[in-house]
């Protein structure tokens, strides 16, 4: 077993993990947001987001090879999209999760608009979303390494190579190391959300709540 | 040149519409190891999410095997049950089962046990049995989440049907690896066509199955909400 480019391997697995729940986040708070404020919104934003989560990632790497080629780039956008079906509603629910008086108080003491959003409620949406982001990245992280069969590098090349040796000590290295890599990026967020949100007890109820609903991805878009 | 031109040029060949690996052929080989493990995912993950919900036990366990089972790599498991077992229909069926339960035991525990508590204290008061009470009143009601699962299931199934192409399993999957094997295109295009247009069409029908398993009076509700 050559550990030589497990590091680089490892390091590409975590880029193309991390990025696109990244770039998802940024598009789903503008999206989550008007979604909040104009109801009418969020059945066709759900509904696109949920037609796109159910492509095939392998399919979607195809149809983008014409236009971005076989760069990390072909990968990072599916897998941006698929995260959007978590993330939007992960948004959503935050931001519905904060209680009216609580908004009302806010806005008594002279808060507008835009104050109350930054400073009262995404602080208070803050573990709901990040229970969305938890399961987007370890899904992206997961899937990422299907971009190898395409030839873009992560540690899917284990798992490709060891396939092609009939050497399964390097598929359980590649396997493992998705899933290790998987669980340390999650444990990362719950970190996160501990000191975005110190008020908070160390396990919140709505935070549970969200990873049961998030774990089927539309599962709370269509059950309300 | 497009995506489009690409698949299209290769699809009007008439070669690609005969034969044993011709189109059609192929979307019938997806459609069936395809809904071969959704049926045997459905057999298992939907009593036993009945029978979690109805009890509330357990249900703990089940978010966590949920979540644990999106950091497995699909590929992973699929070769190295290859590199086991040796190509084998227990190499790709074990994988699209094991993938398709989690979505579905999530989505039909969840509605089961979110029937509201008023509900079950209606239906326990008229006299039902435990039995009626769960078939009468608990699945109808959770039915939008149990077709649902059933869904997001399929979703999962479809998708790694395609990649088992990789392991040498039939479907439209081996398009994509067949054409990306000696870099034809075009190939490699008219097969992820047609696995997004499958996507899409098993999206539809798992619509249509909604509109007609959920009872009418939820249906209602469903719109007033």
């Amino acid at each position: 077993m050559d550990w030589s480019a497990v590091p680089r391997l490892t390091w590409e697995s975590a880029y193309l993990g991390i990025v696109p729940a990244l770039i998802g986040l940024i598009i789903s708070l503008p999206l989550g947001i008007a979604c909040t404020r104009f109801r009418w919104l969020y059945g066709p934003v759900l509904s696109a987001t949920s037609i796109l989560y159910a492509l095939p990632s392998l399919a979607l790497f195809i149809v983008l090879i014409p236009y971005t080629g076989l760069t990390d780039t072909t990968v990072i956008i599916p897998l941006t999209l698929f995260s959007l079906c978590v993330l939007v509603p992960g948004v959503v629910d935050g931001m519905r999760s904060v209680p009216d008086p609580v908004r009302q108080a806010a806005t008594a003491m002279g808060f507008g608009t835009v104050r109350r959003l930054v400073q009262v409620e995404l602080p208070i949406a803050v573990p709901i979303v990040i229970a969305g982001l938890r399961v987007a990245m370890v899904s992206s992280i997961s899937l990422a390494s299907v971009g190898q069969l395409i030839g873009v590098s992560s540690l899917g090349y284990l798992i490709v190579d060891g396939y092609q040796r009939d050497f399964a000590m390097e598929i359980y290295v590649g396997g493992g190391f998705i899933i290790a890599l998987a669980l340390v990026c999650d444990l990362v967020l719950v970190l996160v959300r501990r000191l975005l949100t110190p008020w908070q007890p160390r396990r919140s109820r709505g935070e549970a709540k969200a990873l049961a609903a998030a774990a089927a991805p539309t599962a709370m878009a269509v059950a309300r | 040149m497009s995506f489009f031109s690409f698949a299209w040029n290769w699809l009007k060949q008439p070669q690609q519409w005969h034969g044993s690996g011709g189109i059609p052929i192929r979307i019938l080989e997806q459609l069936y190891y395809s809904g071969l493990a959704l049926l045997i995912a459905a057999l298992i993950a939907v009593p036993l999410g009945i029978l979690i919900g109805h009890t509330g036990r357990g249900a703990v366990l089940v978010v966590n095997i949920a979540n644990a089972w999106r950091a497995i790599p699909t590929l992973a498991l699929l070769v190295l049950l290859t590199i086991w077992l040796g190509f084998s229909v227990l190499a790709w069926l074990v994988p699209l089962v094991v993938l398709g339960i989690p979505p579905i035991l999530v989505n039909v525990s969840e509605g089961v046990a979110g029937v509201d508590p008023e509900l079950r204290d209606a239906a326990r008061g008229v006299g039902m049995t435990p039995w009626q009470q769960v078939r009468k009143v608990e699945v109808p009601v959770a039915m939008p989440l149990i077709v649902l699962g059933l869904r997001t299931g399929a979703i999962f199934v479809v998708a790694t049907a395609t990649i088992a192409a990789y392991i040498g399993l039939g479907g439209l999957g081996r398009y994509i690896i067949d054409g990306l094997a000696v870099s034809n295109y075009g190939e490699v295009a008219g097969g992820a066509l047609f696995v997004v247009l499958l996507a899409l069409a098993v999206q539809a029908f798992f619509m249509g199955v909604r509109r007609a398993a959920v009872p009418k009076g939820l249906r209602q509700q469903g719109r007033a909400s």
